[in-house]
Parts: C-alpha cells; structure tokens; sequence
C-alpha cells in the first residue's frame, strides 16, 4: 500500500466507504426480495430457494460484515465530527480496531445462527 | 563539506515538469545531513540547473517542502537517516499542484483556495482604537491558538487524496485558516468566512483521513479544525465572550 495510505484513520475511511457502496448495490437486491413477497408466494418462494445457495450464503454473510462495519466506522465518524477529540491529533483512533474486531463478532454470531 | 562523510548516498531527483524523469546522483552520506542539505550538494556539485526552493533552512518559512520517499515533508528539517530507505533518497515535487521545473511546483492554486475559504482577515477597528481585550482561556481562543502556526507548506494539501480527488477542494490548509478566523474576536466576517468554508468543495468534502494531521511538519492538526468547521456549520459559529 502506498505509504500515504496505510496508516488506521485511513483504512477505517477505506472500511467506511467501500461497505458503503457494497451496502448501495445490495440494498436493491433486498428491496427487490421484499418485492417479491408482495407479489405472491410463487415468486418469493423461488427467490429463496436461490437465497439458500451456498454461495449466495456466503455473499450474505459477508453483507452482514459489512453492514456491522458500516455502522461502527460510522458511530467513530459521528463521534469525531460532533464531540471533541481526546487530543488534537487523536480522531478517535482508538475506536477502529474494536470497530472492525465487532462487526467481526457480527458475523460471527450469524454464522453459528443462520449457517 | 570536505572529509566528514561516510559512504555513498543514492537520490533519485525529478528533472523536469508534469513530464520529466528520475536523474540518479550519488552525494556523500554525512552525520546530521537534511534532505534539503543532499538537494543542495547536487545542486551545488553535480546539477547547477537543478531547481528547487527554500529560503530560511530551519521550519519557519514553509517553502522548502517536497515529496520525500512518498511523503510530503519540510526538507530542511528532515533528517536523511530517517528517511532513506536501503539507502536511496527519491526527491520529488509536491502532489496536486502544477510541477513548474524539477522540484518546484506552483502554488497558485494552493493560495488561491485559502482566499476562497475565506482566510483574509477582515479588521473590526483602527490603530486608534483601544487594544481589543481578548481572553487568552476563553474556549474560542484556545481553538484558533491551537491553529494558528501554520507555516503555509502546504504539506498537508500535497498529503491529502481527496483534493487529488476533486480539483475543487479546498483543501486542510485552507480551511484550518478559516478555522482560526471563526474563533477570531478581531475578524470581522465570522460568518462569511463559515459559510465560506462550509460552502461546495468546502470542509463538508473531507473525508477524516487524517493525512493532513499526520504530515503536518508543525504538529497542527487540520483535520480536527475540519471537524470544528462542520460542527460550527450545523450548530452556529462558537459564541464569544467579552472579557469581563
Ligand atoms: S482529514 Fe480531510 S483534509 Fe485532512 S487529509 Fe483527510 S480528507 Fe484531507
Ligand atoms: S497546516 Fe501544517 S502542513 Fe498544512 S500548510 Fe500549515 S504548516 Fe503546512
Ligand atoms: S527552508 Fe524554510 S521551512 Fe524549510
């Protein structure tokens, strides 16, 4: 990684948008399920028989990481953009790596319970 | 500059403008030598038309920065045994502004950005008026105090990726001087230079990277004045006090 980059209040800025953006593609896979249900048993039931895929499994689980991420990586934002820093140069780094290692039990907890 | 040096040094420096290529010199290594120090011996010994800028040689007057190994840096307080890597120094302009010949590039747009955020005092009385009475506690002062020694390197403005991103934005030097202004009791447009500041490309683009804040040669830290900016911009600028 370039040497501008790999320092933590970056990676979490990493972190924050990239699950941002994986969550903006999703969403509209999940509305369309909802949709779905809306539309009769027929089609929702055939859209969760594809749901129960392994991979697609797999692709949920990760969603779910990501989901968890995005909302830790975001309460730090809020946190620095609206309460003072606990020094100058201090933007609530110490926030970032519980933030991942808990959107890591997120998964974590889905997996022993939907797997 | 005679006998006192041990080994060889290899740094790469670029020669020319947006388009240009590395040039290898070897100088000697020497105890206690600066980056700016190694530019100077080339420039001196091996490259007279090697341009480049500083003017004062000890962090005061902001001109000397360059990118360093990848990082912006002020060379004439870095020291090359902290820098080097396996031995090789790679020299380059500033990122994210024009490169005008070798290691200079221009500034205009870096300075023109402080103007649009607002960053000119505006005086609120006259050499006849009595001293305005400032309380050196007061929470507001405190906060442009913390700000206020920028040396204007534009260090910051070269380590941050989002104005490599967008072209409009006006970057962490910028607006920490605007920062310093809107705690300012003496500067008579508090409220246009926040709006400034919080206006397109203004402190609502960064991103909390904190490059600016982990470059900044002087230990000041933009990215927390970007934070008050925003705060200011959602809840009102931070009320003054007069001094009792
Ligand atoms: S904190 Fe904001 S201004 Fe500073 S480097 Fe990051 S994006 Fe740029
Ligand atoms: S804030 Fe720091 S890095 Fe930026 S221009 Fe001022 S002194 Fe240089
Ligand atoms: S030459 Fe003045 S700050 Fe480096």
């Amino acid at each position: 990684m370039h040497p501008l980059r790999g320092h933590r209040s970056y990676l979490a800025f990493l972190g924050h948008r990239l699950s941002g953006l994986a969550l903006a593609v999703f969403l509209p896979c999940h509305f369309l399920a909802l949709g779905l249900a809306l539309e009769g048993a027929e089609a929702l039931d055939r859209f969760l028989i594809f749901a129960e895929l392994p991979l697609v499994k797999a692709a949920e689980w990760g969603l779910v990481v990501l989901l968890a991420l995005h909302l830790f990586f975001g309460l730090r934002v809020l946190a620095l953009e609206f309460t003072p820093w606990p020094s100058r140069t201090d933007p609530r780094l110490a926030w970032i790596v519980p933030g991942g290692a808990a959107a890591l039990v997120v998964g974590l907890v889905f997996l022993v319970q939907v797997v | 500059m005679n006998s006192d040096h041990v080994g060889l040094l290899t740094v790469r420096v670029w020669r020319g403008r947006e388009e240009g290529r590395f040039e290898t010199y070897r100088v000697p290594a020497r105890a206690n030598q600066t980056v700016l120090d190694v530019v100077t011996e080339v420039q001196r010994s091996q490259e007279p038309a090697l341009a480049y800028r500083f003017a004062c040689r000890v962090g005061v007057c902001g001109s000397c920065a360059m990118t360093v190994n990848d990082r912006p840096r002020w060379t004439c307080r870095t020291h090359v045994a902290r820098v080097r890597e396996e031995g090789i120094l790679t020299i380059e302009p500033l990122r994210n502004m024009p490169r005008i010949k070798d290691l200079a590039c221009d500034l205009t747009p870096f300075f023109e950005k402080w103007q649009k955020a607002g960053g000119r005092h505006v005086a609120t009385a006259s050499r006849r008026d009595p001293l305005q009475k400032i309380d050196p506690r007061s929470k507001p002062r405190l906060a442009a105090s913390a700000a206020i020694e920028c040396i204007n390197c534009a260090v910051c403005y070269s380590a941050c990726d989002v104005v490599s991103w967008n072209a409009g934005y006006l970057g962490p030097a910028a607006l920490n001087r605007a920062w310093t202004l809107v705690n300012d009791a003496r500067h008579g447009a508090r409220h246009e230079t926040l709006d400034r500041a919080f206006a397109d490309g203004g402190c609502a683009s960064c991103h909390s990277q904190g490059n600016c804040t982990r470059h900044c040669p002087v230990e000041l830290s933009p990215s927390e004045s970007i934070a008050g900016l925003k705060r200011s911009a959602l809840f009102g600028a931070p009320k003054l006090r007069e001094p009792a």
